[in-house]
């Protein structure tokens, strides 16, 4: 039955799959290499991801801070702070990822020999450009009565800040934050062109190897795959949790 | 309203079905490697080479799109597969496949992709051939077949003039090593100290051969381990740059062609003797590689 089955060009391509991944994962205890890739995945996603938080946060506070102004009181450091943050915004939300990464590790970086830390700084700086905005336009969504009811019972800008509008602005941007961090995740396989050794690099290493592509490239697909799930889940989890004080 | 709505959709769905549509046609005109055609080249040349080898004629082989010759390479590894100024592609292999598709009556087409994609468009059937240096080992046998070996690639190690690595030896003291990802430099190099390689933390493969000695000029790395005549290319290219004497390791070029594709490999296996035979192949190769 399974040899006459097996006469049938779809179903022999099948039957040849399970050595062909065999010899992508588990030849020669491959499947090590993908778990080191994953650890510097992983790395990279988290310290790159904690970057960009404190950058853009920091990004995005001075500049609604800025745009709050009450007209005739303007500051004129904020200003300059201001100009500052939107040449960073324009620059990295301008210019792709990759080119980016190959600036920092050839031209910046050029005497650095850690890429994996070249990668995270990238990443990072990159990301927190995308949270800057993101988290911007999380502040401008509270209404300023909130600030101001906050300002008027004796709280300062920061404790106004802290108590009452990023609250409710986490709330708002927690949807597109996890899109920001699932794409960051994601592009952190870009590092390999600058010879970081994550994931991506492994399953290109190994293909390049055996000559046989699909198995690693299908492999890291579905670990990506799997850990972005995951983060969803994550994601939805933290969303339920913020919306339980909604229902009143 | 919402009726508008739908008639925008529907337009918006009738304007990028045209877009796609329009898009394919243009892609098999130019290059001939659109699904539908390539999936059936692949299949009847497996079919006539391993299933029912002695049905059909055996000179018949099949080609992509009828009447030419499709070779997938990584123009970026001087002498052999380069890019011209205009960005056409020149070289050892570029010439020699166009001899060859010459010989079997068939108009060579280039296409330019990354080293990976090149083996890859060959075993899938994208590409009848794939040539970009290619060398045979145990482990790609197994997924695609190669012609006869048509050159011999000798890997050597560049390093800078003031490093302290100065022989092949001295690599065992490299913190880092560049390679191009997926050459048998890598492969080797990677493997562990007991297999006479250097262990996977101290080489990096970069994509093309360009960025790692672009590393080393840095100094981001030690040494760059790659094929003979490229090295040549890139450190006439770069100031302060050196080639180590002695090789790494000698291996042989060879054309892939997607496994079972018996009735194309011994065409070209044939065409290839011919110009070997007349003295076509060594006046390609003494055309860009100087003796010296």
């Amino acid at each position: 039955m399974v040899e006459w089955l097996a006469k049938f060009p779809l179903v022999e391509w099948f039957i040849k799959l399970g050595p062909r991944f065999h010899k992508a994962f588990l030849e020669g205890d491959r499947w090590r290499l993908y778990l080191k890739g994953l650890g510097v995945t992983l790395e990279m996603t988290a310290l790159a991801l904690c970057m960009g938080i404190v950058l853009g946060v920091l990004v995005a506070v001075i500049r609604t801070a800025h745009d709050q102004q009450r007209p005739g009181r303007r500051s004129a450091l904020l200003g300059i702070l201001n100009s500052l943050c939107q040449i960073y915004t324009t620059i990295l939300r301008g210019t792709p990822m990759m080119v980016q990464l190959l600036i920092w590790a050839f031209v910046i970086f050029k005497t650095s020999r850690n890429m994996t830390l070249v990668g995270i700084i990238g990443l990072g700086i990159n990301s927190g450009a995308y949270v800057a905005e993101i988290v911007r336009g999380g502040l401008m969504s509270v209404d300023t009565g909130q600030s101001e009811a906050g300002r008027s019972l004796g709280l300062n800008y920061f404790d106004t800040m802290r108590f009452i509008v990023i609250p409710q602005a986490f709330k708002n941007i927690l949807p597109s934050l996890g899109n920001e961090f699932i794409t960051l995740f994601k592009d952190t396989s870009l590092v390999q062109a600058i010879g970081g050794t994550e994931l991506a690099y492994y399953a290109g290493t190994i293909g390049g190897n055996t000559f046989d592509y699909m198995p690693p490239y299908i492999g890291i697909a579905i670990m990506y795959l799997t850990i972005v799930i995951i983060l969803t889940w994550l994601q939805g989890k933290l969303e339920r949790r913020l919306r339980q004080s909604d229902r009143r | 309203m919402k009726k508008l709505l739908t008639m925008t959709m529907a337009l918006a769905l009738v304007v990028s079905l045209a877009a796609c549509g329009g898009g394919n046609s243009g892609s098999t005109s130019s290059k001939g490697s659109a699904g539908p055609s390539s999936s059936q080249g692949s299949t009847s040349g497996s079919a006539g080479g391993s299933a029912s080898s002695g049905q059909q004629g055996d000179s018949a082989f099949t080609t992509v799109e009828a009447g030419k010759l499709h070779m997938s390479t990584n123009a970026a590894f001087p002498p052999y597969e380069m890019t011209t100024a205009s960005g056409s592609f020149e070289g050892i292999d570029v010439e020699v496949a166009a001899a060859i598709a010459d010989k079997l009556g068939l108009v060579l087409v280039v296409d330019d992709m990354g080293f990976d994609a090149a083996l890859t468009a060959a075993q899938t059937g994208k590409s009848d051939i794939a040539m970009a240096g290619i060398t045979i080992t145990d482990d790609r046998l197994e997924v695609m077949d190669f012609s006869d070996s048509y050159a011999t690639g000798v890997q050597v190690v560049i390093v800078r003039e003031d490093s302290p690595i100065q022989s092949i030896d001295d690599l065992d003291s490299a913190e880092m090593i560049g390679c191009q990802k997926a050459t048998t430099g890598y492969i080797y190099a990677s493997d562990t100290p007991e297999n006479g390689g250097y262990g996977e933390d101290h080489v990096t493969a970069y994509d093309t051969g360009a960025l790692a000695v672009m590393a080393l000029v840095n100094g981001q790395i030690d040494a760059v381990i790659i094929d003979n005549e490229p090295a040549k290319s890139f450190v006439s290219l770069n100031e302060g740059l050196k080639i180590l004497d002695g090789t790494w390791v000698e291996e042989d070029y060879a054309i892939g062609v997607a496994k079972g594709n018996t009735a194309l490999l011994e065409a070209i296996n044939s065409a290839m003797a011919e110009l070997k035979a007349e003295g076509t192949f060594q006046q390609i190769v003494d055309k860009y590689i100087t003796a010296d």
